[in-house]
């Protein structure tokens, strides 16, 4: 568990065969490269990169606020002489970006890695981007790996090449290959000195002058870049024997090409940007016909044809979402006008319903929705976090997501642009604790400033839930589960100039005040930060309670409880009935799973007839949604 | 690539799906084949669904399973072994924990569980090994024991001996529980029982 204080790892001897992960196998070539410093903020699926990096001994690991400073540490580092690595989710480069743009103008003395992971089919992210741009972008090389092994091998590569170029070196992954356990054979680390900052203003201070100096020397390099591209092991030429169609492809995309057509001309891009045009105008000599299988966007596939090259993609495969065998098999049927193979065809479904993931037993953001919706006439800003699940049933208690820190800007766009119809509304942003201090403070800072309108709930429960726990500033414990400062919340959001009197720190299993609150200031014409101050239920700050059990014969089915949404709760028996005023109401009697239940008691107090007691002594809690 | 063996592990985040997957790959690695395991796990620690999957062979390309294409589908929750019945091929097994965990969108009356998946996924035309996992952990003494009894099942259904599995499971408690090694084997063991029950209560067609 993330919050406890990690033990340093006696890493595996080298040629050791190892059932890695493409993370895992990421953070062991970082270690083996001989990385001294490593930074990154938690995000599926990159995550487990810095959390198993940290475990490593002889380097320095961080979690950062945010990924921009991240890659700042990383820089700054790489600019020290010293081998560095960042890693990150796809959407986390969006914030990095602004660093990424002027650092490929300065080059890096120490190899400089920078690990992005795209959630290709969106498993737990709010977009689906394709990395692959940066490198376009900012002139930056790019690797893609297909599997584990290469993850590893590759990452090496990586370091090797960004020294030679002193360039960071882009390496894409995605979430088959992040989270894909395959066999890996792992190596020895080697050992890099720093080789010490050198002051070089022409180098390293961008300013007009010299930044424009920098240009044409970073477009002589991509030239370069591509040079070693087509010369590159990573881009590797597999003649096949049946010339009907050809394949380029990178990244896992390759596995499913190999599976699928065993036979086939292909050429694996590893190191595909900038792209091998020579080496592609070999393959085309060794096939009737082109296919470009890339996920997601057709980056390979536009510069091929720019180059005159006769190539088909996106018009046989999806825009979106992983591509996998059956995928790719019948888009190949098509294009050679064969049936489609029976697999493709497969059976159907049947049809079950949906499971979404939930909020966790006695988790302390669910008293924050019941409340949220049982407020009237308010627009509710919401944020990136567990707490995003608000939006979903029974709460309904959460109107806008869109990326880490909005809720602040959009909840002042919506109190500043309202239109006639919610001149009455009230606007409430909710932020989680990390996401606030990753970009929500500036977002706060300008209701301030700019005299917004917004009750702010900051969430704080001293964990980033979602990914897993991990430490942040809010916490006091850094990477390792050591002590380290703590932010203080109150304090913050009064220093951003929030009023004394408009700031509450609140324990969120307390409906009454809560409600209060929270009704109180939303009728105050200022802006106010209700901060809640218990732990996930998943992290070891937790105190789990004597568990709670209905007394059923007296649940009158109101179903208060169940509009609490805990997963512990759950309904016995439906009924219908006519009250006196002829009105019909819908009856739900429950029971409480006191296996599951860690005694929070937040059903308890909305229950009209008290029917929800103490289970007995002796029972066991063990707990079916919280992973030991 | 005929001689992967392809295998769905399914349940709900929180269940041990993927750590009963990443079991059943190191007792595939002990016996020197090339392993793949992968997950669909959206924000799987927050209840939802997770399928993990496992394929194993000579050399294992794409590590995803596609539709009707799994050998064995082991259910770690009924409605879940329905979800993905349709990943099995024509001729696989669905080994199915009769256990529910009902979700609170069924909890809410906005969707059904279904009444029988056992038998929706039979007339589905598939050959189905119906056990009922959570009571026999309970018997056992501790939920937890679930995922063990879950293996042992699955043990005589793959292309390799028993008590490479068990070693493995075991191996893992060795190390950090080993007051725990007693509790798995029986739930192991168990498992087994079960598994055979099933195969004998099963109506053989005329």
């Amino acid at each position: 568990m993330a919050a406890a204080v990690r033990e340093v790892a006696q890493p595996v001897p080298a040629q050791s065969r190892r059932l890695m992960s493409g993370n895992e196998a990421v953070a062991r070539a970082v270690w083996e490269a001989g990385v001294r410093v490593a930074a990154g903020y938690p995000g599926t699926p990159a995550t487990e990169m810095l959390e198993v990096i940290s475990t490593y001994p002889d380097l320095y690991a961080e979690w950062s606020v945010n990924e921009k400073v991240s890659l700042e540490v990383a820089l700054g580092a790489a600019m020290a002489g010293s081998r560095a690595f960042c890693a990150m989710k796809h959407v986390g480069m969006n914030v990095a970006a602004d660093a990424l743009m002027t650092m490929t103008l300065t080059g890096v003395a120490g190899g400089l890695v920078i690990a992005v992971a795209d959630d290709v089919g969106l498993s737990s992210s709010q977009n689906e981007q394709d990395s692959r741009y940066w490198g376009r972008f900012a002139h930056l090389p790019v690797f893609e790996p297909a599997d584990s092994q290469e993850a590893h091998d590759y990452t090496l590569a990586a370091f090797e090449l960004s020294e030679r170029f002193a360039v960071p070196v882009i390496l894409r992954l995605t979430t088959r290959i992040c989270h894909v356990k395959g066999i890996v054979t792992v190596g020895e680390r080697s050992a890099h000195r720093a080789g010490g900052f050198t002051k070089d203003a022409a180098r390293w201070v961008m300013v007009p002058g010299n930044a424009g100096r920098r240009l044409p020397l970073m477009f002589e390099r991509e030239d370069k870049l591509r040079v070693e591209a087509e010369l590159s092991p990573l881009n590797k030429l597999e003649p096949g024997s049946d010339r009907r169609v050809g394949f380029v492809t990178s990244g896992p995309a390759y596995m499913h090409v190999r599976e699928s057509f065993p036979n086939a001309p292909v050429l694996k891009l590893g190191f595909s940007y900038p792209v091998p045009f020579a080496k592609v105008r070999e393959l085309t000599a060794l096939c009737e016909q082109l296919v470009v299988v890339e996920e997601v966007e057709p980056l390979i596939e536009t510069e091929l044809k720019a180059q005159g090259v006769a190539v088909s993609g996106k018009d046989l495969l999806p825009r979106l979402g992983e591509l996998a065998p059956n995928i790719l098999q019948s888009a190949i049927a098509r294009l050679l006008g064969e049936p489609a193979p029976e697999a493709a065809a497969g059976a159907a479904p049947l049809p079950v319903f949906p499971r979404p993931p939930t909020m966790c037993v006695a988790c302390p953001h669910l008293g924050v929705y019941y409340t949220l919706s049982q407020l009237r006439n308010v627009t509710i800003a919401g944020d990136i976090g567990c707490y995003t699940l608000g939006f979903g049933h029974p709460w309904n208690a959460l109107d806008t997501c869109i990326s880490m820190g909005a809720s602040m800007g959009v909840a002042l766009g919506l109190d500043k642009g309202r239109g006639e119809s919610d001149k009455d509304k009230k606007i409430v942003a909710v932020i989680g604790d990390s996401t606030f201090l990753h970009m929500g403070m500036q977002g706060l800072l300008d209701i301030v400033y700019n005299r917004g309108n917004v009750t702010v709930l900051l969430l704080d429960n001293r964990a980033v839930g979602m990914t897993g726990g991990q430490n942040n500033p809010g916490n006091g414990r850094d990477i390792h589960g050591a002590e380290a400062p703590r932010v203080d919340f109150a304090q913050l959001v009064k220093a951003l100039g929030v009023r004394e009197e408009r700031v509450h720190v609140l324990n969120p299993y307390e409906l009454p005040t809560l409600f209060k609150t929270l009704r109180a200031e939303t009728k105050i014409a200022e802006p106010s930060v209700i901060i809640t101050n218990q732990p996930c239920v998943l992290i070891k700050d937790y105190r789990a309670h004597q568990p709670f059990t209905v007394i059923e014969d007296k649940c009158t089915g109101c179903g208060n409880c169940v509009d609490v949404g805990c997963p512990a709760i759950h309904v016995t028996r439906r009924a219908r009935v006519t009250k006196a005023s002829g009105k019909e109401v819908d009856l739900s009697f429950v029971r409480i799973e006191s296996a599951a239940c860690t005694g929070c008691g937040l059903c308890v107090q909305p229950c009209a007839p008290d029917a929800i007691v103490h289970a007995e002594q002796g029972t066991s809690a063990i707990n079916l949604i919280i992973k030991n | 690539m005929s001689e992967t063996t392809n295998i769905l592990v399914v349940g709900i985040g929180g269940q041990g799906v993927m750590t009963a997957t990443e079991i059943l790959a190191e007792a595939a690695i002990a016996l020197g084949h090339d392993v793949k395991k992968t997950e669909v796990a959206g924000m799987a620690q927050r209840g939802g669904v997770v399928s993990s999957h496992l394929r194993f062979g000579t050399r294992v390309l794409s590590p995803q399973i596609t539709p009707g294409a799994a050998h064995l589908l082991l259910g770690f929750e009924a409605a879940e072994g329905m979800r993905w019945r349709h990943m099995l091929r024509p001729d696989g097994v669905a080994l199915m924990n009769t256990g529910r965990l009902v979700p609170p969108v069924v909890d809410l009356g906005l969707y059904a569980y279904p009444d029988d998946p056992v038998a929706a996924v039979r007339a589905a035309g598939t050959r189905v090994l119906a056990f009922d996992a959570t009571a026999i952990a309970r018997e056992l003494g501790d939920l937890r024991l679930g995922n063990t009894v879950m293996l042992g099942v699955i043990s005589d259904h793959l292309p390799f001996p028993t008590d490479i599995l068990e070693d493995c499971i075991l191996r893992r408690f060795a190390t950090k529980k080993p007051a725990l090694v007693e509790l798995n084997r029986r739930a192991f063991a168990a498992g087994r029982a079960a598994a055979k029950q099933a195969a004998q209560a099963e109506v053989v067609p005329a």
